[in-house]
């Protein structure tokens, strides 16, 4: 243990920066513990209620869930084909429309204009109220929802490759960069052509939507408690993907080292094929869920959502799946956190903030360079 | 000594081109390699569309078309260079080019602008030249805090902060709460998301006094009288805006002419050596990160005047939607499609992605649209259920932004597939003072 603690100290001495951060950090639970209980020493402390805390740390939670889910395929990509897909916020709307487009086909059929249901109430003038679309009156049309977004969106995915990545493979990073910029304004702008650019609300509001658990005093929202349910059995599945399957190996194989993991004979294009149809899966069902979580849906929601799941990747070491998941919670907790010092203007730049900081001082991300996958 | 030009398809050009002395003397020795005649080519083309576009709706439309394609060719010909400073010559990949432009733009609004809040956001009330250099400045200097650590990462860390940052600055701008901050601590305002009027531009002055309609200056009665509604019956708007063009233009040259001495100067020449292998010019003793800070903060002070030149003269700059990331990639697009690395190819890459791959396609969709006689569908959903070609053909047409957007990223790719020097990516100047591929006379060959 010895050893350890003077190989802190050490590398505080090396790098003032970490230990600048380290400071501010204990500053800010310092004025929490302070606010907290009420106590006010200049500008140190204040009012802040344990319930405010409390809500905005499960907010926090969740909306880390989402952005840990699509950043698990970021992740992916990145490591298993050695580029920063520009594209993966798109395949977020990919699978929120197409997923929106079956839970609303489900839920509405029969009283709504198929046309209405299928392009997200851009045709037509049916109100969501109309269609009903909630997890407690029509769990089954969320359900199949989530599950309409995942297989779009790994077919998208997939067709993406093969028309614009597939061709580039041996190219540097660079290139393939700017080839995904173009495939995000191609997915963009067909989104926005077929679905149209109005921001909607998707969602129905039904009375008594938030599920109490009443011997706990707890009392959470029927979705957020969809999302979480829903994110942390994918993560899982992930998991035991990962870990016990051969695919799971060979991918993490090649995540490792591909020259070795090519020489030893995996099949490097399989791979590739099951990497983009998990991936972009994952993607489109986070991308479904984020609606869900907001209630509202606009063609470019997932382009401007990518800047944060690149910062929940970079935070947990990018090309690490379970670095993604863990930066995605603390993405998401400094987002809903930050406004008790900042203003709420703020709190997206705050997160960029938090992943520059991490670029700087520990570009390997939390996790040192553990690439588990 | 031996000539560095790279070798031209036209036999006519001298042989004899040493490094220029001057500013002019570059530019002549541009002109002589007919890179100057390229670029006016394809504005002759792009007129003589628009002429082809217009022509029925009378010479003012003509000419009002001209103005618009040639000012936004301009203008991302402007971006497109300092950018290629960064990344055509250095390889540095920055993202961020829309928060700089910002930068210098907002500057130069809030040192300008008038301190009396009845107008709107006060200001310092300065010079505009104090603005513009101000703008400059604070684009160099956060170009300078972001290098400092930033030009320690890789290539795609380096774009993800510069992408980073431009969207920081954007929300900062963005914020009414910053916006307060400032007018409590400096009694300057940014105007939070409604944004900022510009200061007048000062080539108006030179055509009315003061700036007002109606009272035209001696220079302002002379050009309406010929060209005005007198005389050719172009309006005054329009003819002021050439007017603005012709500086815009200076400063192309200007921006083109710098580079070029730059890029040849032994320190531009350490920088190629950077761009195509780092670890040597390392090795070989330059000091590559103070070199990369020195290009970053150069290029951004350059993103910054062209910010100002730009969006400066606009009349209204806000931070949504105008400097979106969008904005980057269409000053990338540029850069890509005349090929990194190349000055001419910047200027080109920005007048065709100006005109052909911007302006073009709405142009072209509005005039079929008018040809089309079919009411538009309200939505995809009804086009599709209509099952009639021309009702699906006026909802495309009306529709034409996004898919203009899928062009340009279809385009992007098709570059990145076949092409990826861009157009005139073959001229990428080497590194070596002598051009090392070709020798002069009388020396052995290799074949």
């Amino acid at each position: 243990m010895g050893t350890t603690d003077s190989s802190i100290v050490d590398s505080a001495r090396a790098r003032p920066g970490l230990l600048l951060v380290a400071l501010l950090g204990g500053l800010l639970l310092v004025d929490l513990a302070a606010k907290l209980a009420g106590v006010s020493l200049g500008p140190v402390g204040g009012a802040l209620s344990a319930d405010r805390l409390g809500s905005n740390l499960w907010s926090g939670v969740v909306i880390g869930l989402v952005i840990g889910l699509a950043g698990i395929g970021l992740s992916m990509t990145y490591s298993i084909l050695s580029f920063a897909n520009f594209s993966h916020g798109d395949l977020l709307s990919t699978g929120a429309f197409t997923g929106w487009g079956v839970a609303f086909l489900i839920a509405g059929v029969g009283d709504v204009p198929l046309r209405a249901l299928l392009t997200v109430r851009d045709a037509g003038s049916a109100t969501s109220g109309d269609i009903g679309a909630h997890i407690l009156s029509t769990p089954i049309a969320i359900l199949l929802g989530l599950l309409a977004a995942f297989a779009a969106t790994a077919v998208v995915a997939l067709a993406l490759d093969r028309a614009f990545y597939k061709p580039m493979r041996d190219r540097d990073g660079i290139s393939i960069l700017i080839a995904s910029i173009g495939a995000a304004l191609i997915v963009r702008y067909v989104i926005q052509f077929v679905y149209g650019s109005d921001r909607r609300g998707v969602t129905a509001s039904v009375e008594a939507s938030n599920l109490a658990f009443a011997p706990l005093g707890l009392s959470v929202n029927a979705h957020d408690l969809t999302i979480a349910v829903a994110a942390i059995g994918l993560m899982l599945a992930m998991h035991f993907m990962l870990q016990r399957t051969k695919l799971g190996t060979a991918m993490r194989a090649m995540a490792d080292n591909k020259d070795l993991a090519l020489v030893t004979g995996i099949p490097a294009e399989r791979v590739v094929t099951a990497t983009w149809i998990i991936g972009g899966g994952l993607a489109g069902a986070s991308g479904y869920l984020y609606v869900l979580l907001r209630g509202t849906i606009q063609f470019d929601f997932g382009w401007l959502l990518l800047l944060l799941i690149f910062a929940a990747v970079i935070l947990g070491g990018i090309g690490s799946v379970y670095g993604a998941i863990a930066g995605g919670l603390v993405i998401g907790i400094v987002f809903t956190t930050s406004t008790i010092w900042i203003p709420s203007d703020f709190n997206e730049a705050a997160a960029f903030a938090v992943m520059i900081t991490m670029l700087l001082l520990r570009p390997e991300g939390l996790f040192g360079g553990v690439t588990t996958a | 000594m031996s000539d560095a030009s790279p070798p031209s398809s036209d036999g006519d050009a001298p042989a004899d081109g040493s490094a220029p002395e001057s500013a002019t003397a570059a530019l002549i020795d541009a002109a002589r390699r007919s890179d100057l005649g390229l670029v006016l080519g394809t504005l002759l083309l792009v007129y003589l569309a628009a002429t082809v576009l217009t022509f029925t709706d009378g010479l003012n439309s003509v000419v009002g078309l001209m103005r618009t394609l040639t000012f936004l060719g301009l203008v991302y010909a402007l971006a497109a260079l300092a950018l290629n400073l960064q990344w055509g010559y250095a390889g540095l990949f920055n993202i961020g080019v829309a928060g700089f432009m910002a930068l210098g733009v907002y500057t130069m609004g809030i040192v300008v602008r008038s301190p009396d809040p009845a107008f709107g956001p006060p200001g310092f009330g300065l010079p505009l030249p104090v603005g513009i250099a101000a703008g400059m400045l604070v684009a160099a200097v956060v170009g300078l805090l972001a290098a400092l650590p930033a030009l320690r990462l890789k290539a795609d860390y380096l774009a993800i902060v510069t992408l980073g940052i431009s969207e920081i600055i954007r929300l900062f701008l963005q914020s009414s709460a910053f916006d307060t901050f400032l007018r409590d601590a400096l009694g300057v305002g940014t105007g939070g998301g409604r944004g900022m009027g510009m200061p007048r531009n000062p080539v108006r002055d030179l055509f009315l006094v003061d700036g007002q309609a109606g009272t035209p200056t001696a220079l302002g009665d002379l050009v309406f009288g010929v060209f005005g509604e007198s005389g050719l019956g172009i309006s005054n708007t329009i003819l002021i805006d050439w007017g603005y063009i012709a500086v815009l233009a200076a400063f192309v040259i200007g921006f083109y002419v710098l580079l070029e001495r730059l890029g040849r100067s032994p320190f531009g020449r350490t920088l190629k050596a950077i761009r195509e292998d780092e670890l040597v010019a390392d090795s070989l003793g330059k000091n590559v990160d103070l070199i990369k800070i020195k290009v970053f903060v150069i290029g951004c002070a350059l993103m910054g005047l062209a910010g100002i030149l730009w969006f400066g003269s606009q009349g209204n700059v806000s931070p949504t939607p105008q400097f979106m990331p969008l904005l980057t990639f269409y000053v990338f697009i540029a850069v890509i499609i005349g090929g990194s690395g190349s000055n001419t190819g910047a200027v080109l890459g920005g007048i065709v992605f100006a005109t052909v791959l911007f302006e073009g396609p709405r142009r072209i969709g509005a005039a079929l649209r008018d040809v089309i006689d079919a009411q538009t569908p309200p939505s995809f959903g009804d086009a599709l259920v209509s099952l009639d070609p021309t009702a699906f053909l006026a909802y495309a047409t009306d529709n034409i932004a996004p898919l203009q957007f899928v062009f340009l990223g279809l385009i992007l790719v098709f570059i990145m597939h076949r092409r990826p020097d861009g157009l005139l990516g073959d001229r990428i100047e080497t590194a070596a003072a002598v051009d090392l591929s070709e020798r002069p006379g009388g020396g052995e060959t290799d074949e």
